[in-house]
């Protein structure tokens, strides 16, 4: 589904990523881990063509996302959910709003909206706080709203960037699991973290970086 | 686009100005302070108009004619004067309204009258009072007097004098000072707008960065560049539309005062002017408004949104 081809990313004083080769495939469940600074987030931006590699290729499927123009660069990024560390969600929109503009976005229809939205919320254990802005929310609710987004439209792939780096144990317990789930009904998920635990609680194939290279890949056993 | 999103994105700019709480109505406030210069610059350019009007109104060239000249020579006169292009109006004054008017003037000026009964004929000539277009014209319309094309006319005998060449250097200096104060009135209205545009562009400027990362966001969520750009822009109409109304409500009270207290020293009855171009004064402000808020807004927004 992703295939990363010698791919190099170079900021005007510093490497970010070095010849990474590696392939996704549909269905499963990868997590990358590594320090920070080791290239997690440029390579997850990469899929999202939110940075150009400098040298080598990023294909979704037979897209490469490198060359992509404005209109099909939107509608690569329908087909795919995005988790932040920091939420990123629209601080002036409730959580329904929240929700209902990435449907807007694809263009659902306005029953669409108002049926799918409570259901996904539910899901996520947040019904409660439908009305509710981002600022009144917890971490973690922030963050399993910004779950329900991602997954509202179906997307093929699930782009997790350290999702539980702002949280405590249990609300990381209850992402992950959240993903988990989300991975089990088909969807692909790619997690980045640097939290061991989660790695070893996922307990699925893991990529290893440092210094914006793969220095392993493996599929992680107990 | 569909119904459906263009009504997404109306809501969707409502629902923006309405949360952006006191950021919205600053930005309201700097549009109201825009409008209000323009409506300025409108009063002005009306004060300055009226009173160069007055100025102009008030330069003429009077064309004295000999005692016995023909009133067929000075119709005559007077109609291809007419046929100028520069000329305004030509007003012919006969001999016996010219005596009529010159006696009621030193009607307490008992020395003059009686000289005049001793002299018993009427001494004076008629006369044509000619007004130009404007103010620079009179010098052409001088020199066709004493071209060939009047000569042809046989007036050169019936003209006793033209008084423009008496008047020449107040005329001048006044069309020098209207011209003047035309080029600056202009220079002013000029700098003022591109002040007051300036200072709006970069305040709605300023209102979207505040939301940079989330137009980022709306665009990571898969949102196309309309969707994202359409809310902003329905809160630029939002802004230029309560601006607006702000501007005419606050004027109202202003030019009734102005109408009251400045009218002697104005020339003109603001309150009057206000009410007689209220809708001219409402749409130029409502258009100026709305173009500056949408503008502003299009293309403050570009900027995030080529990611």
């Amino acid at each position: 589904m992703i295939y990363f081809n010698n791919v190099s990313k170079v900021y005007r004083d510093a490497v970010a990523l070095q010849d990474v080769t590696f392939t996704v495939d549909t269905g499963e469940f990868v997590s990358i881990v590594g320090h920070s600074g080791a290239g997690k987030t440029t390579l997850t931006k990469m899929i999202l063509a939110d940075e150009i590699p400098s040298g080598g290729t990023v294909f979704f499927e037979s897209i490469n996302i490198g060359k992509l123009k404005n209109k099909s660069l939107t509608k690569l990024r329908r087909r795919i959910g995005v988790v932040f560390q920091d939420y990123k969600l629209l601080s002036n929109k409730t959580a329904y709003e929240n929700i209902a503009f990435a449907m807007e976005a694809v263009g659902k229809t306005d029953e669409e909206i108002q049926s799918d939205v409570p259901h996904v919320l539910e899901l996520v254990d947040l019904s409660h706080r439908i009305m509710h802005f981002p600022g009144q929310m917890s971490g973690g609710e922030q963050q399993r709203l910004a779950i329900a987004r991602a997954i509202i439209n179906q997307p093929e792939l699930i782009i997790a960037d350290e999702p539980t780096g702002n949280l405590d144990p249990v609300n990381t317990h209850e992402i992950v699991q959240i993903l988990k789930k989300i991975n089990d009904l088909g969807t692909t998920v790619i997690l980045t973290t640097h939290n061991r635990g989660v790695v070893e609680s996922i307990n699925k194939r893991v990529i290893t970086m440092e210094n914006g290279k793969i220095i392993r890949d493996t599929k992680h056993n107990k | 686009m569909g119904i459906t999103s263009f009504k997404r994105i109306i809501k969707g700019g409502f629902l923006n100005f309405k949360r952006g709480g006191i950021v919205s109505w600053a930005a309201v406030l700097v549009v109201t302070i825009t409008l209000s210069v323009i409506t300025l610059i409108i009063f002005l350019q009306a004060v300055l108009h009226f009173s160069l009007n007055q100025i102009k109104d008030k330069v003429d060239v009077t064309i004295y004619f000999t005692v016995n000249a023909p009133e067929e020579k000075i119709m005559l006169l007077k109609s291809s004067l007419e046929k100028l292009p520069e000329v305004a109006a030509a007003t012919y004054t006969s001999a016996d309204e010219a005596l009529k008017l010159f006696r009621d003037r030193h009607s307490s000026d008992y020395p003059t009258i009686q000289a005049l009964d001793e002299i018993g004929d009427n001494p004076l000539g008629a006369y044509l009072n000619v007004k130009a277009k404007e103010v620079s014209q009179y010098e052409s319309i001088a020199n066709f007097m004493k071209s060939d094309n009047a000569l042809v006319l046989g007036s050169a005998s019936i003209i006793d004098k033209v008084n423009y060449h008496q008047n020449k250097l107040v005329i001048d200096r006044l069309n020098t000072i209207i011209s003047g104060a035309q080029k600056l009135g202009f220079l002013v209205t000029l700098i003022l707008m591109i002040i007051s545009v300036i200072i709006t562009f970069n305040t709605i400027r300023l209102t979207i960065f505040i939301s940079k990362e989330e137009i980022g966001v709306m665009r990571l969520v898969g949102a196309s560049k309309m969707h994202v750009r359409g809310p902003f822009m329905v809160e630029g109409v939002i802004y230029g539309v309560i601006a607006t109304i702000v501007t005419m409500l606050v004027f109202w009270p202003a030019a009734g005062w102005l109408g009251r207290n400045m009218t002697d020293f104005l020339g003109i009855n603001m309150y009057d002017y206000y009410l007689s171009s209220f809708f001219q004064i409402f749409t130029i402000l409502l258009l100026s408004g709305i173009i500056l808020g949408i503008i502003s807004s299009f293309l403050a927004i570009r900027k995030y949104l080529n990611k």
